[in-house]
């Protein structure tokens, strides 16, 4: 055919006018971040990369006061991701325990505890923030892993996503099951825990996702530098470059964003398919 | 009047997968004519470019005179019934029906008359302000059927409408579309791997092999005189028997059995005989024998199956054949009935070709 | 529920506890003194703690600061959702349509899901930054003197804008999966029915999206309450003069920076009902759905 497709051309400008929109601040950032601080004051964002790379994120990284007051860039790198994996793998395990004990067996709390479970989604972080600060300053567990991780994995999201998903799974199975003299552990160890295999790995990566982006938790409930998560100490620098002083590190901050987004970016571009499967199955 | 012209059509996929290879025919008016085949024979794929749903690669494809390969589906003035009927879930029957006509700026009254007039016909009256999710399967049809109905098309295209309903129903559906089509005198063209359907159906009917098309002429032309070994074996239930054969010069000779009455045939070559199963008689003075392996009851009918002895076999040990007889004729498993064969009514084929010889 | 169970174990109690502990621990226990400290009033150094029943309620929900914060929160998140679904919509159907680059064009598109809110935040505010933001220079290019720290609406346009961007992924990816969930042959039939393609998506494709669009609407309204917390945190801050507050960042001001427990206590309570009747929206309305 030799007429031209306007339509495919205008369809193929929309898609790449919207790629330029959600793309370009990223790859700013990370051009900017590859330069020095003198040359983003004179001329202002790069879209270029420059010639500081190794130069800006060694510091970032590996530098004490290299971005922060004293703590090092590996550092919050190694806290965000306890934060991001800790969470996922708690978050799993909490949900299909529960959504087991809710939708394969027949006892007296049942709906009382589900309803309870349900309550979460009503409640969620912003609405309790004082109180649930206060808890934690009492129980002891502010600025630790585990005050960090712990209230946050017991939300209904991941329950009722893996009931549905228990819901879905044949009858016939756990006859058979029965019959083969399967004891209710034996059943979830060996037959349910296998099937849910692609559910879990989306899962997984999704809650790693939302673990590691987690921000209102992680900011009161650590207070020392060293406890800090990358997202956290984005905040910081906001702080510090807000307040002025001397020469601000524009290409620090923007090495610290581009950090703080690369491991999640990266997990959810190499599991793209688990992913979106796990994001579009969830919400329903 | 409304005829379909197909000039060498060809359907190339990017890949390099050829779907239809070369393809020559022509339909004339209120012609009611069957496309079928096996699965991926690309009969599907045929209809689809005469609708405007597949691109054609070459060759024309022309209505009514008028060469459509560049216009757009909705401008062909054709309708199409789809396998799963395709109707729009969240619009009424009523609006499901009206939609193609409201699109092409119909006035509101005369929609209206359309739609009720379709609707009577196919007795679905009662349903129009429906949706479809309440109704069933044989009612969806009807309404994907008025909603063809109702555009008053050029032609017709049925895309293997009827697979999705249970026997007794498609039985039913099948006597329908045909008084529905003989009443409006629509061309149409209607795709199926049913080869009873195509035989009761069609005014024509083309049988499609491999992206070609094997044979095509009125269904008991293409029973009787069938050109390829692939048309006889697809039309016609039971299916026809094949027995492997050579020609020595004056007899059939197959393993054992050597069958006079044949003359003129290619020597040195492979061959197959074809005999339908009402062509094989049971009688004592029979000068060919089977061994009875099953009997199948059919009510005015029994098929009985089993192995045709002495015949050369294919693959494997033996031939095996069908024959159909009275009701009455019940042998007894392991025993052997005696056989004769309407010479007149034998088909012979060429087994590198599939051309018929004889 | 399921027609077999087992009965007359211990195990769905085992099972179930470890979320039911913390749920009542950090959950439900929070929440409930919540409620209590919104009826109370506490002095400046926590000592002594006085009933006062509603008043901090009524003191609360009536005062310019929170109806000014209710009111660029409605506005808010009706515009993020609005637009980001929008967006969303139209990159969600072209990217369904082609088929070259399909899968590179769905990356690309959905991967800004992966990015936190407040990281989100500080790009956007770098970008609009006097010194050295290119958008900044952009805006006073345009002529439009732009100043997000002193202008409510110029504060309350960089924030929408970066809400927006974030949440146009999340939109993106579930449209584009309703779209892909309409049956094939109904769009063909569609092709036949109706040349115009623009008529066609309207008429079809659109309402058949419903479901999924009004699922988008509850996700992106609460996104637009809560989620936009970070990006507030690192951009405005609520500045100028509290134009830019959300409902939620009130909160977590007037309780953390402001010391006001009572009063924070009693906004949270409320954003509580709030949620509670998002939740039955979206139960009731979504779930019964309009169902296909």
């Amino acid at each position: 055919m030799n007429t031209i497709n306007w339509r495919l051309i205008y369809t193929h400008t929309v898609l790449i006018i919207g790629v330029i929109f959600m793309s370009l601040p990223v790859w700013v950032a990370f051009a900017t971040s590859t330069h020095d601080a003198e040359t983003i004051l004179r001329n202002g964002l790069q879209f270029w990369p420059g010639t500081h790379f190794f130069e800006t994120y060694r510091e970032v990284l590996f530098v004490e006061g290299g971005v922060m007051k004293s703590v090092l860039g590996t550092t919050m790198l190694k806290n965000s991701l306890i934060l991001g994996i800790g969470f996922a793998v708690g978050k799993v395990i909490i949900s299909m325990l529960a959504a087991y004990a809710i939708v394969y067996f027949r006892f007296r709390l049942a709906a009382p505890l589900f309803w309870i479970i349900f309550m979460t989604l009503l409640l969620p972080l912003e609405v309790r923030i004082i109180p649930s600060y206060e808890v934690m300053a009492g129980l002891n567990l502010l600025d630790t892993h585990t005050g960090l991780i712990v209230p946050l994995i017991a939300s209904a999201t991941g329950t009722f996503f893996f009931r549905q998903f228990f819901m879905s799974v044949p009858d016939e199975l756990l006859e058979a099951a029965r019959l083969d003299g399967a004891t209710p552990w034996r059943f979830f160890v060996d037959i349910l825990i296998p099937l849910s295999k692609t559910m879990i790995a989306a899962i997984l990566i999704i809650m790693f996702v939302v673990g590691w982006n987690q921000y209102l938790w992680p900011l009161i409930m650590t207070t020392k530098e060293e406890n800090y998560t990358l997202v956290i100490g984005i905040k910081q620098i906001y702080q510090v470059l807000a307040e002025g002083g001397e020469l601000p590190q524009y290409q620090k901050a923007f090495a610290l964003t581009i950090l703080a987004t690369l491991p999640p970016v990266l997990v959810v571009l190499v599991f793209q398919n688990w992913f979106v499967k796990g994001l579009v199955e969830s919400e329903k | 009047m409304a005829g379909v012209e197909l000039t060498g059509v060809r359907k190339v996929y990017p890949n390099g997968a050829e779907a239809v290879r070369g393809v020559d025919m022509k339909i004339e008016h209120g012609e009611f004519i069957v496309f079928v085949g096996p699965s991926g024979c690309g009969k599907s794929t045929l209809l689809r470019m005469v609708a405007g749903l597949e691109g054609i690669t070459d060759g024309e494809i022309s209505i009514d005179g008028r060469v459509i390969n560049d216009v757009s589906p909705a401008d062909r003035d054709v309708a199409m019934v789809f396998q799963n009927y395709a109707l729009y879930p969240h619009m009424t029957v009523r609006g499901n029906m009206s939609y193609g006509l409201k699109n092409r700026g119909i006035g509101k009254a005369e929609i209206n008359s359309k739609v009720e007039e379709a609707a009577k016909m196919l007795r679905i009256a009662d349903f129009l302000d429906r949706r479809p999710q309440q109704l069933s399967g044989g009612q969806r049809q009807r309404v994907a059927m008025g909603r063809a109905i109702v555009r008053e098309p050029k032609v017709f295209l049925f895309d293997e409408p009827l697979s999705n309903l249970d026997a007794k129903l498609r039985v039913q559906m099948r006597i329908e579309i045909k008084r529905l089509q003989r009443r409006m005198d629509v061309t149409s063209i209607y795709v199926t791997h049913d080869q009873t359907e195509a035989m009761t159906l069609a005014d024509r009917l083309a049988v499609i092999n491999d992206g070609r098309i094997e044979q095509m002429g009125a269904p008991l032309e293409l029973y009787n005189n069938p050109s390829t070994l692939f048309v006889a074996s697809f039309i016609g239930s039971p299916q026809i028997n094949l027995v492997p054969a050579r020609f020595d010069g004056k007899k059939l000779i197959s393993g054992d059995l050597a069958l006079s009455g044949f003359k003129d045939l290619p020597e040195d070559v492979d061959l197959v005989l074809g005999m339908r199963p009402d062509d094989l008689i049971q009688s004592d003075n029979g000068k060919l024998s089977m061994r009875v392996d099953l009997v199948e009851q059919h009510g005015a009918d029994n098929l009985i199956y089993g192995a045709l002895l002495g015949a050369e076999a294919d693959e494997g040990d033996e031939t095996e054949i069908c024959i159909k007889v009275d009701q009455q004729v019940l042998p007894a498993i392991e025993s052997t009935l005696k056989l004769d064969v309407d010479l007149s009514r034998a088909l012979v084929f060429r087994k590198d070709s599939g051309q018929r010889v004889l | 529920m399921k027609r077999v169970q087992f009965e007359h174990s211990p195990i769905p109690y085992l099972f179930i506890a470890p979320q039911i502990i913390i749920i009542v621990v950090f959950f439900l226990w929070p929440a409930a003194q919540a409620i209590y400290q919104s009826f109370l009033l506490e002095d400046a150094f926590g000592l002594s703690s006085q009933f006062v029943w509603f008043k901090n309620y009524s003191d609360t929900v009536f005062s310019t600061s929170w109806l000014q914060a209710a009111g660029f929160t409605v506005v808010f998140s009706t515009l993020v959702t609005l637009l980001s679904l929008a967006i969303a919509l139209l990159l969600a159907v072209k990217a369904n349509e082609v088929i070259h680059g399909a899968r590179t064009y769905k990356t690309t598109l959905m991967w800004a899901y992966a990015i936190a809110p407040p990281v989100a935040g500080l790009m956007g505010n770098l970008m609009f930054h006097p010194l050295i933001g290119d958008l900044y220079k952009l805006m006073n290019a345009i002529g439009w003197d732009f100043n997000h720290k002193l202008d409510a609406f110029d504060a309350s346009f960089v924030v929408i804008l970066i809400s927006v961007w974030k949440q146009v992924s999340v939109n993106f990816i579930f449209f584009l999966s309703g779209l892909q969930g309409i049956p094939h042959s109904v769009v063909e039939a569609a092709t036949m029915d109706c040349k115009n393609a623009t008529r066609r998506f309207w008429t079809i494709t659109f309402p058949l999206l419903a479901p999924t669009t009004f699922f988008l609407m509850v996700i992106n309204i609460t996104y637009a309450f809560f989620e936009t917390f970070g990006i507030i945190d690192t951009t405005t801050r609520g500045a100028p003069g509290g134009a830019t507050n959300t409902l939620v960042y009130k909160v977590f001001q007037d309780g953390f920076r402001g010391a006001d427990l009572g009063g924070s206590s009693a906004q949270s309570v409320v954003l509580m009902l709030i949620v509670l009747a998002l939740t039955v929206v979206q139960f009731r309305f979504i779930e019964r759905k309009v169902h296909y």
